[in-house]
């Protein structure tokens, strides 16, 4: 395919916000629910932003009698208040509603190293399976990530699902992410670690049936090991 | 009879400051006087020599701008690098160089240095006086500035510069995973840079508070001074903890000691805290002085006076508060729970109300006043557009979950963009089209300014606008290819293609600059028919500012209408009459004169004490430790020149400033400019002990790391040592009670015997610093400990010498009150340390 010909699929694909590491493009309820937050927020801030400049443009004219009260006090202080006030709820509410909490939901582990990935999960045997730069989680339920580091601090990022959240050495963190539907979604590292930074990708295989039958797959191959 | 009673004082200070006007001379005789005292050394030696405000100023501001200039041509790489996904031509090692530089560089070698120099140039004019507060100590500044800065430059050119990151998070910049010499030239050559910050802190504070023309109160004094002051307090607050961080990680790297590693009993979340303290707080350090450049020109160019100057003070103050409770949105993907980030969202979110009242007062002025499209408004609209955007986008980072899946993509890139350069470049911008005249004494070229403005507008917005929507199809930072995501390519194209219309825009617009310098015409006093003192001088401004100083009829007068009988001597301290520099110090609230200030010449000190610190940095980054520690010795030696320097010496008796005003020289003054200045020096250094606590406090409470092994220390021996220091140091701050030449030998014994106590405590009974980081903590407390305890007794060797050679009398003070003010600081820092070692101890 020529160039031209991939910029013109590429300009098409952004008219869906689409893309595998899309955060417009949410996959799952956590994201969906981040991506709600973005567009409201853009709205506000589109609105805010006019106001503005309006203000900026009819300010070009005679002198006025202006209240001094009505600028700081009303516009500086109450406006934004108003408004920071509706957004930050809006924050808090959907950050509850995201978080991981004590409701059993499957837990798989994600450790990162310079520079890759090994994620283990429980396979059908109880037993511990493990696998590298493929994360394998159940579709349509919510999935605890228990995130470790070798070496330096990394982030596990996987846009369509979920937010980011640190690997860092030294601590266990853990963070939600729940895809819709079975699928392989991308993930990456977002917090840079370093010359191989720009390569850690990963992805996150849904599976319909949990535990997922890997026999098949060569899924745990070695590949990437440290 | 009792309420009839006036203390006279208070009576004093309820009384509105009157002071007569002198009589008027002839303005060339008192312009030649001023000169001959004021102006800088002849050829290049005496720019090495200069220490004057308006000379030093400038050059920090050109400086800054050469590192824009470089900075701007690494940005040009990055892009360049984006542009395609595969990547241009750069190698990962050297792409990481370069953006790790390209944000070192425009932090701390453009941006800071920038407002340093800004607010250097102009305070003292807008205050009414004729230099800063300690002008060795700017030209200090200036050269450890400049050296610092050429260290990092010199590391990019031989391809070993800084490869971690500008926020340089460990454990990627320890010394395991960063082997060489790259991070070590990052903490040492950015402390160094620093050294510049504290100083112009400590200046710019001293300045503001005690050099306002008579009368000029607190209150009335112009709002880019209350900006500088914010600013000021910030920098001396929010350095400290980089400081105390950049010199733990260098410890770290350089001898082991394991802050920062989790193995070992440290954390590495203890740099991102101590990192961000700083940074977060930077950000407005950067903002205040360019909104105070945007509060002066914004009534000049709309033809009125500020709206709501009360409620922007107020939002000043609250910014400078809340700034410092922000720092951890930084951190709200490194696992910190929930509600906690909520606390610092709502704070995140909160200081966006100041910034707000801010905004809308600017704009208030402009529908009171009359606008008018002069250059300087340009990019106050240019400010406008950019900031409020990048604002909006600050709010929206500042949601957490928003903040979950925004950190560390394109979209920071952009946001932190749109703030930095519409909240600082384009203020600045406008800033530099409005003061060019008081600087070159010419008017500009008329057209290319507006047209670069243009080039400008449109490159940064075509740059960073698509750029978030960049960072929300998930294309993180510091990624130098992006092979398997095509949908972002079209996207980086159109911002490489722009960014390089925005370099056009910005090199016109250094174009238009020296086209003014070079071809433009004469212009006359106050173009802009302004109301502040700044514009009540000839132009080009003169080497003393004012011929006499302003006095309360002047104040509150458009600058054209004062101007003439400032130059005719009518003011305060008119002349060089006494062959002397002299300015006025008046106090901090109502500013009446409070004393006269002699303040050095031109030297050339500053230049080889910024040297020897060179060496120390060198030797340092050279892993030549002894030498490192040996180099110490002329930086004391000189040091202690410094402050010979400050001894009293010639004429001493009082000096008629205006008529019938007679004031003492500042030797004979207890509240002189130096005192202030060390009080300033001394909350910085006590942020920075602060800092050292709260990485104690951290790691024994927050980091559920290794155990610390059980102390070997045989804790009679060291509670014995412990308390022996502390009985020495409170013996040292007591006899710094006396001014007996007795009680000083006194305190430097006591002094010296702690130190040797705490030598001998460190030797015998402290444990290996590189076992665990608590034993590296304390180890690094009793190094600051034992380096604040050496100063105070080389302090009280110099009051001693300074006994010997009579200098210190009933009436003059000498280095007296200084010992005193830092002995007490020692002693209490110091049996902090000791109470929560002990504490410590006991808990575990």
């Amino acid at each position: 395919m020529t160039r031209p010909a991939l910029i013109l699929i590429a300009a098409l694909t952004l008219a869906a916000c689409d893309g595998p590491l899309s955060t417009l493009h949410p996959s799952g309820p956590i994201a969906t629910e981040i991506a709600w937050l973005w567009w409201a927020m853009l709205v506000g801030s589109v609105f805010i932003t006019v106001f503005v400049l309006v203000l900026l443009v009819l300010a070009f004219g005679k002198p006025r009698q202006v209240q001094a009260r009505f600028w700081t006090h009303g516009l500086g202080l109450w406006f934004s208040m108003a408004i920071l006030s509706s957004v930050l709820g809006a924050g808090l509410w959907v950050g509850e509603r995201i978080l991981p909490r004590d409701d059993g939901a499957v837990t798989v582990q994600a450790h990162a190293f310079q520079w890759g990935w090994e994620f283990t999960h429980t396979g059908a045997d109880a037993q511990e399976e493990r696998t590298f730069d493929v994360l394998h989680i159940p579709a349509g339920q919510p999935v605890d990530v228990l995130i470790t580091s070798e070496d330096v601090i990394h982030s596990f990022w996987v846009p369509q699902l979920a937010g980011k959240m640190d690997a860092i050495p030294g601590r266990t963190n853990r963070t939600r992410i729940e895809a819709d539907a079975p699928g392989i979604y991308e993930g990456l590292c977002a917090e840079f670690c370093g010359t191989g930074h720009a390569r850690m990708r990963f992805s996150v295989q849904a599976h319909e049936d949990w535990p997922p039958d890997l026999s098949d797959q060569g899924a745990t191959s070695q590949e990437g090991q440290p | 009879m009792t309420d009839a009673t006036i203390d006279p004082e208070a009576a004093e200070r309820a009384a509105p400051l009157t002071i007569s006007r002198t009589p008027p001379r002839r303005a060339l005789a008192l312009h030649r006087e001023l000169t001959r005292v004021w102006r800088n050394d002849r050829g290049l030696w005496g720019q090495i020599t200069a220490v004057n405000h308006t000379t030093l100023g400038l050059r920090f501001m050109g400086t800054a701008l050469v590192f824009f200039a470089i900075g701007g041509i690494l940005s040009m790489l990055i892009r360049a690098q984006l542009a395609t996904h595969q990547g241009a031509f750069l190698d990962t090692e050297l792409y990481n160089q370069i953006f790790t530089m390209h944000g070192s560089i425009m932090m701390f070698l453009f941006a800071i240095p920038m407002l340093e120099g800004l607010g250097i140039w102009l305070l003292p004019k807008l205050l009414g006086t004729r230099d800063m507060a300690f002008p060795r100590l700017t030209a200090l500044g200036y050269w450890c500035y400049l050296f610092g800065g050429l260290i990092m430059l010199t590391a990019l050119l031989f391809g070993v510069a800084p490869h971690d990151g500008w926020f340089m998070y460990t454990p990627l910049s320890d010394a395991t995973h960063s082997p060489g010499i790259n991070a070590d030239v990052w903490l040492l050559g950015v402390t160094f840079v620093e050294i510049s910050a504290i100083a112009a802190a400590v200046e710019i504070t001293v300045t503001i508070l005690r050099q306002r023309a008579p009368g000029m109160r607190l209150t009335e004094m112009p709002l880019f001074a209350w900006y500088m002051l914010g600013t000021s307090v910030m920098m001396l607050v929010g350095f400290p903890p980089l400081i105390a961080g950049s010199v733990l990680l260098e410890l770290e790297r350089a001898f082991g000691w394991p802050f920062f590693d989790p193995t070992r009993g440290g954390d590495p979340l203890l740099w991102q805290h101590l990192f961000w303290l700083f940074g977060h707080p930077e950000v407005y350090i950067i903002f205040l002085p360019a909104a105070g450049a945007m509060s002066m020109i914004i009534p000049v160019m709309c033809r009125t006076t500020i709206l709501g100057y009360g409620a922007i003070v107020a939002a000043i103050l609250a910014l400078v508060f809340l700034s410092f409770g922000l720092w951890v949105h930084h951190m709200f993907t490194v696992g910190i729970p929930h509600m906690a980030l909520a606390f610092f969202s709502a704070a995140s979110v909160l200081v966006a109300v100041p910034t707000a009242v801010q905004v809308f007062a600017w704009i208030g002025t402009m529908w009171k006043g009359h606008p008018q499209f002069h250059l300087p408004m340009y990019h106050i609209l240019g400010f406008f557009l950019t900031f409020v955007m990048g604002g909006l986008t600050g709010v929206m980072l500042a949601i957490v979950p928003f903040n979950w899946q925004a950190h560390d993509t394109a979209f920071v890139t952009a946001h932190l963009h749109y703030v930095l350069i519409g909240g600082f470049v384009f203020p600045m911008m406008a800033a530099a089209t409005y003061w060019l005249p008081l600087i070159t004494g010419k008017r500009r070229v008329k057209g290319l300014g507006e047209a670069a403005f243009w080039v400008i507008l449109l490159g940064f917005h075509g740059t960073f606008f698509i750029m978030h929507l960049t960072g929300l199809l998930g294309m993180p930072r510091r990624v130098d290819v992006y092979p398997d995501n095509p949908e972002w390519v079209w996207l980086n194209l159109t911002s490489s293609i722009f960014s390089f219309v925005l370099t056009i825009g910005f090199a016109m617009f250094v174009l238009d600059l020296i086209l003014q310098v070079t071809l433009g015409k004469r212009e006359s006093r106050d173009p802009w028919r302004a109301p502040t003192l700044d514009w009540a001088m000839p132009i080009p401004s003169p080497s003393y500012n004012f011929a006499s100083l302003p006095i309360p009829q002047h104040l509150g007068k458009p600058a054209r209408d004062i101007m003439l009988a400032l130059a005719r001597g009518e003011g305060a301290l008119a002349g060089a009459p006494r062959g002397r520099r002299e300015l006025l110090v008046t106090s901090v609230g109502d500013a009446r004169p409070h004393h006269v200030a002699l303040l050095p010449g031109n030297t050339a000190l500053p230049l080889w004490l910024s040297a020897s610190i060179g060496v120390f940095v060198l030797m340092m980054l050279a892993s030549q430790y002894l030498l490192a520690g040996l180099s110490l010795m002329p930086v004391a030696v000189l040091i202690w020149i410094w402050a010979r320097g400050m001894a009293p010496a010639g004429v001493l008796g009082e000096v008629e400033a205006s008529p019938g005003v007679h004031l003492p020289v500042h030797h004979r003054s207890a509240q002189s400019l130096g005192r202030s200045g060390l009080t300033a020096f001394l909350v910085a250094d006590g942020t920075l002990f602060a800092s050292l606590m709260f990485g104690v406090a951290f790691l024994s409470v927050v980091t559920s790391g290794v155990a610390p092994p059980v102390a070997t220390a045989q804790s009679l021996h060291s509670a014995i040592g412990l308390a022996a220091i502390g009985v020495a140091l409170v013996l040292a701050a007591r006899c710094a009670q006396t001014n007996t030449p007795r009680a000083v030998a006194i305190g430097l014994g006591s002094n010296l015997l702690s130190l040797l106590v705490l030598i001998w405590l460190a030797i015998t009974q402290m444990d290996d610093p590189t076992i665990h980081a608590r034993d590296a903590l304390r180890a690094a407390l009793a190094g600051y400990a034992g380096l604040h305890v050496l100063v105070a007794a080389c302090m009280a060797a110099f009051v001693l010498d300074q006994f010997r050679r009579e200098e210190i009398t009933p009436q003059t003070q000498g280095a007296f009150g200084a010992w005193r003010m830092w002995q007490r600081f020692t002693s209490v820092v110091v049996l902090i340390s000791v109470l929560v070692l002990a504490a410590q101890a006991g808990l575990s």
